[in-house]
């Protein structure tokens, strides 16, 4: 038995390494399945609690416009928790299970989402930096080893670079403004650039996941890596509309050909990971709320489609 | 753990992306029944104009050939080379056939 494990187990890898995909049904070891669960339905979870930062500013968009657009961006992020939340039930786990998770507070979610949405620029802030910083860890997973991830990555990616253009749009467009304006822009950079920077996680020396994720090809570049194409992105965009990050140690180092930075507080992302943030209590309140006060309906529609199968 | 009475079947979805083109499968979704699930596919798989047409399958009717039976099913065209029309090699006069 344990042979034939072995024997299986190296297969598997050989295959991976090759940069095959593997499938719903393909063999995988249980340590592969149980992590792509985990960090499937985290990103899910994080589509899902995504929504509720930006979904306060609907009623408040400062036009018909951008109001129409803050929607359609808020429901795509709808609809990546559902593109997610499928591909994590190809590797036999139920989708209930994984919603009973992250309203109990069991599963986590991007500690990102955690913080307020304070002013009208942090929904510039939290598309141009936010998304920014999801699609430079997303784009690498539409290569991903499984399958359905990678599928369901692609369809991502299409639709993230509308949110992270819709984001720097808003910053562009109150830079070009009045000076509470602009200062609204400035304070709104300030306060989410470095959490944005936390988004890529913990780094190389501190991770735990990262080297067999990467062996399996779930992963494909490190955190470290990730970070620093994030700030070398970003920093070029802050000049050209007039933004100033909130870093004093930043500059160009010519001989790394790229910009070195200020050290993160991982203190403060540590202790959002571990429930302490601003929002983490509102966010499981309002999803709790939301599901709870959507039960009547769930058992409604349930109750409608089986009394039309008896007819 | 979780309350069955409230789970909705799954749904497996199939999107042709324009008239000409076969249905492609593009992910599942739950829904109570085809027509919620049909509605629910659009909202889902369809918000930027990928689909014309859309089908859905109780993911539980869809029966698929296992990982295990692949050498058997499709292995035994591996040395049947001659099926593609470069096995044969032409004269080159002949450039068209």
């Amino acid at each position: 038995m344990n042979e034939t494990q072995d024997h299986l187990r190296e297969e598997f890898d050989a295959y991976v390494a090759a940069d095959k995909k593997i499938e719903p049904k393909d063999w995988m070891p249980d340590a592969y399945r149980k992590t792509l669960i985990r960090q499937i339905s985290q990103h899910a979870h994080s589509e899902i609690v995504g929504m509720l930062p930006e979904g306060k500013w609907i009623t408040r968009a400062p036009s018909l416009q951008r109001k129409a657009i803050l929607l359609a961006k808020v429901q795509d992020e709808a609809g990546h928790g559902l593109y997610l939340y499928s591909a994590a039930e190809t590797l036999g786990v139920e989708r209930a299970d994984l919603v009973d998770d992250l309203l109990s507070g069991k599963a986590k979610y991007s500690s990102i989402f955690n913080y307020p949405s304070l002013t009208w620029a942090d929904i510039g802030a939290i598309g141009w930096l936010v998304d920014g910083a999801a699609i430079m860890n997303q784009v690498p997973l539409c290569r991903c080893s499984y399958g359905p991830y990678a599928r369901a990555m692609t369809r991502v990616c299409k639709e993230e670079s509308f949110h992270q253009r819709q984001g720097y749009s808003i910053m562009m467009q109150l830079m070009k403004g009045t000076d509470a304006q602009k200062a609204m822009a400035q304070d709104a950079l300030n306060r989410w650039w470095w959490p944005s920077l936390m988004m890529f996680g913990p780094s190389d020396s501190e991770s735990t996941h990262s080297s067999q994720n990467m062996k399996w090809n779930i992963k494909r570049f490190s955190n470290d890596e990730l970070r620093q194409r994030m700030v070398d992105m970003t920093v070029p965009q802050a000049e050209c509309i007039g933004l100033k990050m909130p870093d004093p140690d930043l500059k160009w180092n010519e001989e790394k050909g790229g910009h070195d930075f200020g050290e993160i507080d991982w203190t403060e992302f540590y202790d959002v990971i571990a429930g302490n943030g601003i929002c983490n209590k509102e966010r499981l309140e309002d999803r709790n709320k939301a599901h709870n006060d959507g039960e009547w309906v769930r058992d409604a529609a349930i109750a409608y489609s089986e009394k039309r199968k008896e007819n | 753990m979780s309350d069955n009475k409230s789970t909705w079947p799954l749904w497996e979805v199939f999107v042709r992306s324009r008239q000409g083109l076969g249905h492609k499968h593009v992910g599942s979704l739950h829904a109570c029944d085809a027509e919620m699930a049909i509605g629910n596919a659009r909202d889902v798989y369809t918000r930027r104009q990928e689909g014309v047409s859309i089908w859905v399958v109780p993911a539980e009717s869809i029966s698929a050939s296992s990982p295990s039976d692949s050498e058997a099913l499709f292995d035994p065209a591996n040395d049947k080379v001659y099926r593609h029309p470069t096995f044969f090699v032409l004269p080159d006069e002949v450039n068209h056939m």
